[in-house]
């Protein structure tokens, strides 16, 4: 079995982990004025590209 | 190569997947517009559009194809005396995907509602019925929809159904167009 010669340094550790990050959603504001996510029904008012596609309380 | 691949396996064997995939198709076709995930929403188009087409054939041949897929003759009767004549005329685009922006509890799968894209009025002889189907799909801009329906049905009364469905389709060409580019 391969075993590492020497102990990675916090410093390492850092610049190898400086890449690992959570993309960030694309937000966009509905005309209800919550934030929802782009080409999707909003989760507030349950309209999408100005038709009500569900119902007020159909969507929790 | 990625050659001949077309379609999704949804993790599952092909009668799984066929047998859950007949099972969407019936429910879509049963309620005219349901909610699942949006890999099996996108795939279900597969199964349901082309049992829209046998429904605008509309011969004992194609009434046969179809029990196939939804074996309930009930049901096939509904399309083809239903829903196939809404969409006379209407060159495919039957049905319609819209994502949800909130992602299912517990597995996080994406999901989405799909629906059939116009709405099978029943009969649409009758003013209180149309009042109804208008009113039933709660369009945002509810004022401005309705007084062109009510525009149109007025004078149109004594003609067929196809001028009261010929507002509906003015009114849902927008989503219509979503459509294609979310495609
Ligand atoms: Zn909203």
């Amino acid at each position: 079995m391969a075993v590492q010669q020497n102990k990675k340094s916090r410093s390492r550790k850092g610049m190898r982990r400086s890449h690992d990050h959570v993309a960030v959603p694309a937000v966009i504001y509905c005309s209800c004025g919550e934030p929802t996510l782009p080409h999707s029904v909003c989760p507030n008012c349950g309209a999408y590209k100005g038709r009500q596609v569900l119902a007020k309380n159909e969507n929790e | 190569m990625r050659h001949s691949n077309s379609g999704r396996k949804l993790s599952r064997t092909p009668a799984h997947r066929k047998a859950l995939l007949h099972n969407l198709a019936k429910a879509l076709l049963i309620h005219g517009k349901i909610r699942t995930t949006e890999m099996k929403a996108k795939e279900l188009r597969r199964v349901v559009e082309p049992l829209i087409t046998l429904a605008k054939r509309n011969d004992l041949h194609a009434r046969r194809q179809a029990y196939r897929v939804l074996n309930d003759h009930a049901l096939v009767k509904r399309l083809f005396d239903e829903i196939g004549p809404v969409f006379a005329g209407v060159p495919g685009g039957y049905t319609r995907v819209l994502k949800l922006a909130m992602p299912r509890k517990g597995d996080n799968a994406p999901m989405a509602i799909i629906e059939l894209s116009r709405v099978a009025e029943p009969a649409a002889d009758d003013k209180p019925a149309r009042g109804k189907q208008t009113a039933a799909p709660q369009v945002a801009p509810a004022g401005e929809t309705k007084g062109k329906a009510a525009d149109e049905s007025a004078p149109a009364d004594a003609l067929e159904a196809k001028p009261a469905s010929s507002g509906t389709p003015k009114a849902e060409k927008e989503p219509g167009q979503d459509e294609s580019s979310a495609a």
